[in-house]
């Protein structure tokens, strides 16, 4: 039978390498919750009354 | 000025295409926030932006990606007021200190404010790749697209924008009120795990 040893100098690298991925998913998914917060926003009246008003422009000068 | 079009848009074309664009108007506005900052000259921003796609709208081919078009007109549209009023500038490291102060909102839990501040340090070219494709859901081809130029080069400040975002919310680099080192980033990584979980 082949004893399977315990190497913590292989394990170190990659748990440092994995603890780094885990903080820049963190940041990540806190990047799409700040974008996300502005996109679940209710849209201002005054967008849909610009595109409103532009609409009827446009089909009286053509 | 009788410059024609050779095929002539229907009713039909304006009302697909409205649709199309008021379905964006959330994410115009999202992106203009964060160029802006200000919340106000973010939607002033982001309505300058409509417009120009709505009056652009016979240039745009149905089927082809509506979303990465407006952002690019948006984005143009930024820096061609910028180099207006303040003659674009290199964002100096006090020129984003004094930003951090128009963005700085009581009510927004600390993590997220710091994030804002964070971000607002990063040089602005870094700062929109990194929100394009991190927050906005492009992919690098699209957000080259956008910003005019090569897909390496967008690669490049992403990656270059991450880990200066990382380094300044690790080591509390953004200064504020003297929260100590590294309190953003634990909160950060605890609001992580929790929407981790709960997806």
């Amino acid at each position: 039978m082949i004893e399977q040893r315990p190497s913590p100098e292989r394990t170190r690298p990659s748990a440092a390498l994995d603890e780094a991925r885990l903080r820049q998913q963190a940041i990540g998914v806190r990047l799409r919750q700040m974008f996300d917060e502005v996109v679940n926003e209710q849209v201002p009246e005054e967008f849909l009354e610009i595109l409103r008003k532009a609409d009827e422009r446009g089909a009286g000068n053509d | 000025m009788g410059a024609a079009s050779n095929i002539p848009r229907t009713e039909a074309d304006d009302n697909a295409f409205k649709r199309e664009l008021v379905q964006l108007i959330p994410h115009l506005r999202a992106f203009a926030r964060t160029l802006c900052g200000d919340p106000a000259a973010a939607d002033d921003l982001a309505q300058d932006a409509m417009m120009k796609a709505w009056d652009a709208r016979a240039s745009f081919q149905m089927g082809t990606n509506m979303k990465a078009w407006t952002f690019m007109i948006l984005r143009n549209q930024f820096y061609s007021e910028k180099r207006r009023s303040w003659r674009q500038s290199q964002l100096d490291q006090e020129a984003a200190e004094r930003t951090l102060v128009a963005v700085d909102d009581p009510e927004a839990p600390v993590a997220l404010d710091e994030l804002r501040q964070g971000l607002a340090m990063l040089p602005p070219e870094q700062r929109e790749a990194l929100i394009l494709v991190g927050a906005g859901g492009f992919a690098y081809e699209e957000a080259a697209e956008i910003c005019g130029c090569a897909v390496g080069t967008v690669k490049s400040r992403v990656s270059r924008a991450r880990r200066a975002l990382h380094a300044i919310l690790d080591e509390g680099a953004y200064d504020r009120d003297g929260a100590s080192a590294g309190d953003a980033m634990r909160s950060i990584l605890a609001d992580a795990e929790r929407l981790s979980t709960v997806r």
